[in-house]
């Protein structure tokens, strides 16, 4: 039994790391596309720059989750590249309307 | 900050997460992306493939007059879609011997689609009467959305697909520090370090092709992969037509009048375009609401001569024929993505360049396909036991030879499909599919039950054969065998039988190399086992 929580415990670190790529990068990329959409451009050119550029953001944040030190150091680079674009797709959203 | 358990000491450092990460995602994605890419490749030659799929349409010597046949096209769907909606017609070109049709149909019965597809011919306008089949369509729509499973879902997973590949394919290149060096370095057959060596000339000889071909192919689904910021901006239906125009000239059909009004000739709309963009660069016409005073008709530039797929086209009014819009310039980030999605499709290049993007595509494949066995050849020498490999080993290399080998055979057998099913036989598009299918699954439970070395041999010296006796199958069930075929300088079916003997070549090749291969095991490292004659390897 306690083996079995050692081997959780072991895994856990990775299994964070593959949800912070998958997942957390794929809304990292999402969040820039978003973000894009407060750039001085018209909306349609905004919004296809935003499709364009979210992969870049995609496939980078998976390369920096693995090579962050730690599985925690990992999250934390995600959220903190996260607020710029949060805050960039929050006042776009807002001039939008 | 704590030191989290899988805290890395310094020295582990980037390239050895790199290159877990490059292993890893190049092994789970690794089949598919095999196949995508394997697919993919011979969809360059899409038309050629269809046309070798339809021997009963003559050589075409001259391309067919786009105007006329979209005129012809036109009049037949006024007799069998004429209450449809939308009429979009893809125009024969020097390369495709047929117009495909694709139209809406109003009142579709229970379980009926609401849509028509199919291939008409351009010299008559009606419907083809030959064997019904996908053609070469096949393996472009296989290559990015599967079969069998919802287009929808079949696209997700490919776009998936293609991110792990990315991945891959990024960390791939931080792994390997030396990447100019080792361009140059071969060791011929010395085991792993002549796989890593044949997977690094693959890579390196092909990388922004590698990098390109996978990003842009995240880009010509991108609206779907990543709708985020359209839900945020295009609110409301105006922005959404806006934008839409920037990506396609396709577009949904306006109101109805009510009022019958004949539609104006369509091949005058067609030679208007030919005469802006030049002859054979009219890509499409796509016709709504005919027969309705409100008829509105769309001619879209061909992808000749620009790199470009963003919309270029004429809007006219379908009652009066009258020229409404021009429509040939979109926006800085559109045409960035028209541009892109033009690299993936190649289309807008010659024979030679295709012949180009054909071979370092076919590289491309074949760095996959070294990169999976090289996975299964390093960790052999590491089992245990290598004549009992754990059950993980087992199953990558059983999956390698079915998803490699295997999918040569089950691409054939396609072909073969198409010379031998009757052509008068029901759904028989459909089953020119399922047989491809069932080679494959076939292939598959093959190696599953024989040794694996004996698997990949005996399984790519059976591709070799079907491909190698493909031109005498056509020789026997069509009257274009390949000496005909030279002989009137029919190029697309003396091209087809080469090609099929270059590729079975290949498959000899590499089916000698891999009954004559003697895996170096531990022995060569001291560590007490010995190399048995019998052991397996690829």
């Amino acid at each position: 039994m306690s083996a079995a929580f050692e081997r959780v415990r072991r895994a856990g670190p990775v299994t964070a790391r593959i949800v912070a790529a998958v997942f957390g990068g794929y809304a990292l990329g999402a969040l820039a596309s978003v973000a894009a959409l407060a750039l001085p451009v018209s909306a349609p050119q905004a919004v296809v720059t935003g499709m364009l550029a979210s992969f870049v953001v995609y496939a980078g944040a998976v390369i920096w989750v693995f090579l962050a030190r730690s599985a925690r150091r990992a999250w934390a680079g995600l959220l903190i590249v996260a607020v710029p674009l949060a805050w960039a797709a929050w006042s776009a959203g807002g001039t939008l309307r | 900050m704590k030191r989290t358990r899988d805290a890395k000491p310094p020295g582990r450092g980037v390239r050895q997460s790199m290159a877990d990460l490059h292993t890893w995602a190049g092994l789970l994605a690794g089949w598919m992306l095999y196949a995508m890419f394997l697919t993919g490749t011979v969809s360059y030659f899409k038309d050629e493939i269809s046309q070798w799929m339809r021997p009963e349409l003559a050589y075409q010597r001259v391309s067919p007059d786009a105007a006329t046949a979209a005129q012809r096209v036109s009049d037949t769907l006024g007799t069998i879609a004429a209450d449809s909606s939308q009429w979009l017609i893809t125009l024969p070109t020097a390369r495709s011997n047929v117009a495909s049709v694709f139209w809406r149909v109003p009142h579709p019965q229970p379980g009926k689609p609401a849509y028509g597809l199919a291939a008409f011919d351009p010299s008559t306008g009606r419907r083809l009467a030959v064997r019904d089949t996908l053609g070469g369509e096949f393996f472009l729509r296989f290559h990015y959305q599967f079969y069998y499973v919802p287009a929808m879902w079949g696209r997700w997973f490919a776009g998936v697909c293609a991110m792990f590949m990315l991945v891959a394919i990024i960390s791939g290149v931080i792994t390997h520090k030396k990447i100019f060096v080792d361009f140059f370095t071969f060791r011929w057959g010395k085991g792993q370090r002549s796989w890593l060596d044949a997977h690094n000339a693959l890579s390196v000889f092909g990388l922004p092709f590698h990098l390109m071909i996978t990003y842009t192919g995240l880009v010509t689904l991108m609206t779907m992969y990543m709708p985020w910021g359209a839900h945020v901006a295009l609110t409301t239906p105006a922005r959404q037509q806006a934008f839409d125009m920037q990506l396609s000239s396709f577009m949904a059909p306006g109101e109805r009048a009510g009022v019958k009004a004949a539609l104006a000739p369509v091949d005058a709309m067609v030679r208007e375009g030919e005469a802006r963009w030049g002859r054979d660069n009219v890509a499409s016409v796509l016709v709504m609401n005919p027969g309705d005073a409100n008829a509105r008709v769309v001619v879209t530039r061909g992808a000749a001569a620009r790199v470009s797929t963003s919309p270029q086209y004429l809007l006219f009014d379908g009652a009066s024929g009258k020229l409404l819009d021009v429509e040939e310039r979109v926006g800085a980030a559109a045409q960035t993505r028209g541009v892109l999605y033009a690299l993936h499709m190649g289309r807008f290049g010659d024979l030679q360049l295709r012949w180009l993007y054909f071979l370092v595509s076919l590289g491309g494949t074949a760095m996959v396909g070294t990169g999976l066995v090289m996975w299964t050849v390093k960790r052999r020498q590491k089992l245990p036991d290598s004549e009992r490999p754990h059950f993980g080993f087992r199953v990558v290399e059983r999956l390698n030879i079915a998803s490699i080998a295997g999918l040569s055979i089950a691409m054939t057998s396609f072909l073969w499909a198409n010379r031998l099913l009757p052509a008068a036989l029901a759904a028989r598009a459909s089953l020119e599919v399922d047989v491809f299918f069932a080679a494959w699954v076939t292939a598959l439970l093959y190696a599953l039950v024989r040794p694996a070395r004996r698997a990949w041999v005996e399984l790519l010296w059976l591709a070799a054969a079907l491909l190698a006796l493909l031109p005498v199958l056509n020789a026997l069930t069509t009257t274009r065998p390949f000496w005909r075929s030279v002989a009137d300088g029919d190029w697309v079916y003396a091209g087809f039988d080469l090609m099929m003997w270059a590729l079975a070549a290949l498959h000899a090749a590499l089916a000698v190399r891999a009954s004559r291969h003697r895996p170096r095991a531990k022995a060569v490292r001291g560590r007490g086992a010995v190399a048995l004659p019998h052991q397996e390897d690829a």
